[in-house]
């Protein structure tokens, strides 16, 4: 009787799990489709693929510089995330290796920030920007995310569960505090600067509303930027957004893959 | 004295490797937000503005539109998080089971669509329901409805629809979070509980809920200022529409100041209300956290 019961259990389980994978995949799934349908036949809702793929590219290419395009957002997913990393890490260690009541104070009022939403410093930022006429560039869009509170956070928890005995072997050893930081806590930390190396490079890579208020010409638009103009339009053309958005989701899809076994020890070791 | 020494170059590291976090968190953050307080007590428009006192704060009572956009984030809010987190956590729990067959699988596939930006995955589940859209399509095929629903053209499904694709988004991250932290759970309790003839579902409600109760309040905590913050979403799928119905306060602060005639002290009083909803709504939660505990 019971064993009926765990069994029908199980089924469910199993019937449950199989309808969130397909439906999770399905718009992946509808991405691909798409790309090789015409903007008509996406609409009508067709779900097999078709014959349009090489003239959704060429229309693609022959709207947009995409190459231009292209390298705006790897450089500033590239530039931005390896800053922040930079930047973010150096405090997170220090916030935890150098304890002082000060620093604790000053950690705290960070903390305190994670809770301001983006929109309620948007708009004093950019008058702030148009001052200084960094409107339309790079420099604009990188400033405000370099020293991000939520890696700081997140680089001080990993921390803890550094020896402190190395940092006291390399001491004794003659090495300087910022080569123990280089050649010490960075090697050893890998799993963890991989899992902040995923969350930045999607979070900027995707980066949206700064992007879409900041940079306003269109050699320096991002892909993200492009996608949604694309789409916006009264009567998008939806075979070429389709092309556009595979491109926008390939990066992070790869970087996520290549990185995922340290993503989840970096993300469980930081738990603990 | 040498120990003095030591804890004085202690002290000069320690300022040196935050200095950079210091200057960059003063600039673009602290000084926003207090210039932001400063500017919400300023009426005007464009770069002409002179102090009005309250009278953003009376304006606020008195803009219909405002208040849709509040009714609208709170709808979201208090549908969206709940149904989410409830299944992130039955997907974890499921996962958790050693014995599950093709649990890298179903893993992956869950968790696949947070790779996503939001800007892509907000225009996929545009196209998807368009009118005559595939949705439709399937869902008649299916006999789940007689005729095709306007989804982007009716306001309650509108909503329906952001609703959907944020939970289709999120479900995922959060899956994770309770899966990590579930895999630190002792497994000898579990162990214990089933040799005392516990039942599954006791064994979840008693142990693994309170366990989880800290990723719980994260995770939630982390949705609200997440939800209250909309903005993508709603912008590439509805831009806000139809009539408002899927307007958000995000939204409307950046109509505010790029789409209209900018009212920058105006559209800085609305931010405040998102600064001040996320505030009480975060001490609430963790307000009701300790009350549990207790």
């Amino acid at each position: 009787m019971s064993r009926v019961f765990a069994q029908a259990r199980s089924g469910l389980v199993y019937a449950g799990l199989s309808l969130a994978a397909f439906v999770s995949i399905f718009p992946f799934f509808w991405m691909l489709v798409g790309t090789t349908n015409t903007a008509p036949d996406i609409i009508k809702g067709k779900i097999t693929f078709g014959s349009a793929l090489f003239d959704n590219i060429t229309n693609l290419f022959a709207q947009v510089d995409m190459v231009q395009v292209f390298w705006n957002s790897t450089f500033l997913a590239i530039v931005g995330t390896v800053l922040t990393l930079a930047i973010s890490s150096l405090a997170g260690y220090a916030f935890e290796m150098f304890p002082s009541k000060t620093r604790e104070r000053v950690f705290a009022v960070l903390l305190l920030t994670l809770s301001i939403p983006f929109a309620a410093i948007m708009v004093p930022l950019f008058v702030m920007m148009a001052k200084l006429t960094l409107i339309n560039t790079f420099t604009a869009i990188l400033l405000p995310s370099i020293a991000s509170v939520f890696i700081i956070f997140y680089f001080r928890q990993a921390t803890k569960a550094f020896p402190h005995e190395l940092r006291d072997a390399a001491k004794i050893d003659g090495l300087k505090e910022w080569q123990i930081f280089l050649y010490i806590y960075l090697p050893v930390m890998r799993s963890t600067y991989a899992a902040a190396i995923i969350i930045v490079f999607m979070a900027n890579w995707n980066n949206y509303l700064w992007p879409l208020i900041v940079l306003q010409t269109n050699e320096n638009k991002t892909l993200t930027l492009v996608v949604s103009s694309l789409a916006s339009s009264y009567y998008p053309d939806y075979g070429v957004v389709m092309v556009a958005t595979v491109l926008a989701t390939l990066p992070t899809i790869i970087v996520f893959f290549l990185l995922q076994r340290r993503f989840v020890e970096g993300l469980t070791g930081s738990v603990k | 004295m040498a120990k003095s020494r030591i804890g004085r170059a202690e002290q000069r590291n320690g300022w040196l490797f935050i200095a950079p976090t210091l200057v960059l968190l003063g600039l673009f953050m602290v000084y926003p937000i207090v210039w932001s307080l400063w500017m919400s007590f300023q009426t005007g428009r464009g770069m002409n503005h002179s102090f009005g006192g309250f009278t953003n704060i009376i304006r606020l009572t008195q803009d219909p539109v405002f208040l849709r956009a509040l009714t609208n984030t709170g709808i979201f809010l208090v549908v969206q998080v709940p149904i989410m987190i409830v299944l992130a956590l039955l997907f974890a729990a499921a996962l958790n089971n050693p014995k599950l067959r093709f649990r890298g699988f179903f893993r992956t596939a869950i968790f696949l669509p947070c790779v996503t930006s939001l800007v892509a995955y907000s225009i996929l589940f545009k196209s998807m329901f368009a009118s005559d859209g595939v949705i439709n399509d399937l869902a008649i095929m299916l006999h789940l409805m007689d005729a095709p629903i306007s989804w982007l053209g009716d306001p309650f499904w509108a909503r329906t629809v952001i609703i959907l694709a944020i939970t289709w988004r999120w479900t995922g991250y959060n899956m994770i979070f309770y899966l990590a932290a579930m895999q630190n759970i002792d497994k000898s309790i579990y162990e214990a509980a089933r040799i005392d003839g516990v039942p599954a579902w006791a064994r979840f409600r008693y142990i693994t809920l309170p366990m989880l109760k800290p990723v719980i309040l994260f995770t939630t905590v982390i949705s609200t200022i997440g939800t209250l913050q909309l903005f993508d979403e709603v912008n590439n799928i509805t831009t806000g529409g139809p009539s408002d119905s899927t307007l958000t306060l995000s939204l409307y602060i950046y109509n505010l100041t790029f789409k209209f005639m900018p009212s920058l002290g105006y559209a800085a009083t609305v931010s405040y209300v998102i600064v001040i909803l996320v505030a009480v709504l975060s001490f609430l939660q963790f307000l009701v956290a300790k009350d549990r505990k207790a």
